[in-house]
């Protein structure tokens, strides 16, 4: 287990270190980040003076050695664009991006394992039939076109729920949520069911593909043959053996949702980290980009790791496997 | 065709070999199409948006690039069926007075193109990296994989953001709006090749060691002649499955970078463009402006995927 542990740890310092690399690189090539600090009618020697202050007459792998531990302390720079530290900006959007992207996974899970178990017990039935179809159609649309049909109907038409931004929020320490107040939790509505959309039409697939599978089993028609109620059969042991991998996937799905909130975000204009860095792209402002690209990667590494390590924990053939494969 | 006709139906004679469009009309994967009303219906509307787009300045009612046959005092025209409408504009007109219809069918041929091109791109970029992979081994195969995992663990959105980000930065301002497309059909295939390397490396691992890659290697044929003409076109079944699926996503993924703004320039508006343009006019009422190329690009992704869902199912010989 240890061992286990180490080698997936390496490997996520490893994938770390290659994202950082590109960050770093992003920094460092594109563009002349001297010319972008500087005056236009700045001197060839205000440009050294520049050059030497920031390290950048230094060979090639010093600078990244610094850049690491700059990143490790959380410094990422200045914003190009809004003259402000990277990392405070990402601080200031972390806490709505990442109510955002729990919110919908909720709504996945809590909405997707039902109609998943339900397509598969009934899964002759028309309306099982209706749902697949139209979970069918839910991949086909993009994220963006659901956000927009739903301002549409909601905010426009009906005009019950609001369309952009987060509505009031408190402030816990360096966290600000929208949960505690009427107008955050109305404005999450929208744009939490619009990112949940996706992920539902995933976790409920497959529910339903491993519900079918496990019904096949053994174990299953034993536990009928020795009387039980279906309730009893389909819920406590059938639902209870799906649920490993559907944990799995929605926890590696959880990266995907917060890398995905970016068009959410753009289509609600909501406050988050997506938002800020959307506008990073369309006005090159290359210090955010690199800052949030680490940021995802780290997320991604971590939500990794942690899965990993609760698959290995949860599911007994893994560990025989791999100590039969020789700890590959 | 029409000589297999001729001699088949003589009694005696032994029928010739039947031609490559007999064949496969009397094939498992005709037969299977005729069977799905979906399939057909979802090819016949696919057809349809191909021949649009591919004849588009004869199709479309009006140029909307034209800016002469422009007119302001038309801008904002509902449908024509709502009364306040104009015959002349069937969907209505956006906020510059241009048909909304037409603007579709550009649209749509705008999308196309950058979705077949990224495809495609991501097809030969993948399948040369897998070929590679497998049939060399050791380093490279160690090396390509890393890569690829690496890159799978971010989503496809993020890496063509990345990309784009990068060329936008790099290149003067200028430049960058001439090469938008190029650019943006680059950021999408380099987002999409690892499906392809994956899966093609898995079938090269299998081939490399059958006899015939053997045969050829004992004759002394370069490495990538054995590559490229006797192992890949044992292993392109599958990909042409995954290309199907993939044109699907390839034009949701440009529509979306467009929807943000970091897509086609608008001088050339692909739909993701038309659907931002009439997001900013949602709340003053002007619905359709928003709703009709959202709901092309619907159908057009949607008849795309149920074909590639179809396809994955007719070439499995497991499901049949």
């Amino acid at each position: 287990m240890i061992a286990f542990v180490l080698q997936r740890l390496l490997q996520g310092i490893v994938v770390m270190l290659v994202v950082g690399f590109i960050a770093f690189s992003l920094f460092n090539f594109v563009g002349d980040p001297v010319s972008l600090m500087l005056p236009p009618e700045a001197t060839q020697a205000d440009r050294d003076a520049m050059r030497q202050s920031l390290g950048l007459d230094r060979p090639f792998y010093l600078q990244f050695v610094t850049f690491v531990e700059n990143a490790l302390h959380g410094n990422f720079g200045i914003s190009l664009r809004l003259g402000r530290p990277v990392s405070t900006l990402l601080v200031e959007r972390l806490p709505a991006t990442l109510e955002l992207a729990m919110s919908a996974a909720l709504i996945a899970l809590a909405v997707g394992i039902p109609i998943g178990v339900y397509t598969a017990l009934r899964r002759d039935s028309w309306f099982a039939r209706l749902l697949l179809t139209t979970s069918l159609v839910g991949v086909s649309l993009p994220n963006f076109l659901i956000g927009i049909f739903l301002i549409l109907i909601f905010a426009v038409w009906l005009g019950v729920l609001p369309s952009f931004g987060r509505g009031d929020t408190v402030a816990l320490g360096a966290w600000t949520t929208g949960f505690l107040t009427q107008s955050g939790l109305k404005a999450l509505i929208l744009p939490a069911v619009t990112l949940s959309f996706f992920p539902l039409t995933l976790v409920m697939r497959l529910v339903r593909a491993e519900m079918l599978e496990v019904l096949r089993t053994d174990y299953i028609k034993f536990a009928r043959a020795r009387g039980l109620s279906d309730r009893a059969v389909h819920f406590r042991h059938a639902l209870k053996n799906t649920l490993v991998p559907v944990i799995t996937i929605a926890g590696l799905q959880l990266g995907g949702i917060i890398a995905f909130a970016i068009i959410t975000e753009q289509v609600f204009q909501w406050p988050g980290m997506g938002l800020l860095f959307i506008q990073a792209v369309q006005f090159a402002d290359i210090p955010v980009m690199a800052a949030y690209l680490c940021l995802i990667g780290l997320i991604f590494v971590v939500i990794n790791l942690i899965v990993d390590m609760l698959y290995y924990a949860v599911d007994p053939r893994l560990r025989a496997e791999r100590a039969g494969a020789g700890g590959h | 065709m029409a000589q297999d006709l001729g001699y088949g139906t003589t009694a005696g004679v032994q029928a010739p070999p039947p031609g490559w469009l007999r064949r496969f009309l009397d094939g498992d994967i005709f037969h299977a199409f005729k069977r799905s009303p979906l399939t057909i219906t979802a090819s016949l509307i696919f057809l349809l948006i191909v021949m649009a787009a591919l004849f588009a300045p004869w199709v479309a009612p009006h140029n909307p690039f034209d800016l002469r046959t422009l007119n302001l005092l038309d801008a904002f025209t509902p449908p024509s069926w709502t009364g306040r409408g104009n015959p002349t504009y069937l969907l209505g007109t956006d906020d510059q007075g241009r048909d909304v219809i037409s603007a579709i069918i550009f649209g749509s041929r705008m999308s196309l193109v950058i979705g077949l091109a990224a495809t495609v791109l991501a097809m030969i970029l993948g399948v040369t990296l897998g070929l590679l992979s497998g049939y060399v081994g050791g380093k490279v195969d160690a090396f390509i994989m890393r890569v690829a995992d690496v890159q799978l663990s971010f989503p496809a959105i993020l890496i063509a953001l990345l990309i784009d980000g990068l060329a936008r930065a790099s290149l003067p301002k200028e430049m960058h709006d001439t090469l938008a497309v190029y650019v943006l059909i680059l950021a999408i295939a380099a987002a999409g090749w690892v499906n392809y390397a994956r899966t093609v490396r898995g079938s090269t691992l299998v081939e490399r060691n059958k006899e015939y890659v053997q045969a050829a290697r004992v004759i002394g044929r370069h490495p990538l002649a054995i590559m490229f003409s006797h192992v890949l076109p044992n292993v392109l079944g599958p990909v042409l499955v995954i290309a199907t699926l993939q044109i699907g996503a390839a034009i949701i993924t440009e529509s979306s970078l467009s929807f943000l703004g970091v897509g086609v320039p608008p001088t050339q508006p692909s739909l993701g463009t038309l659907i931002r343009i009439g997001n900013d006019f949602l709340f003053s009422g002007e619905w359709w402006i928003t709703v009709f190329p959202g709901a092309a690009l619907v159908i057009l992704v949607l008849s795309i995927n149920v074909l590639g869902d179809w396809l994955r199912d007719a070439l499995n010989p497991r499901l049949r």
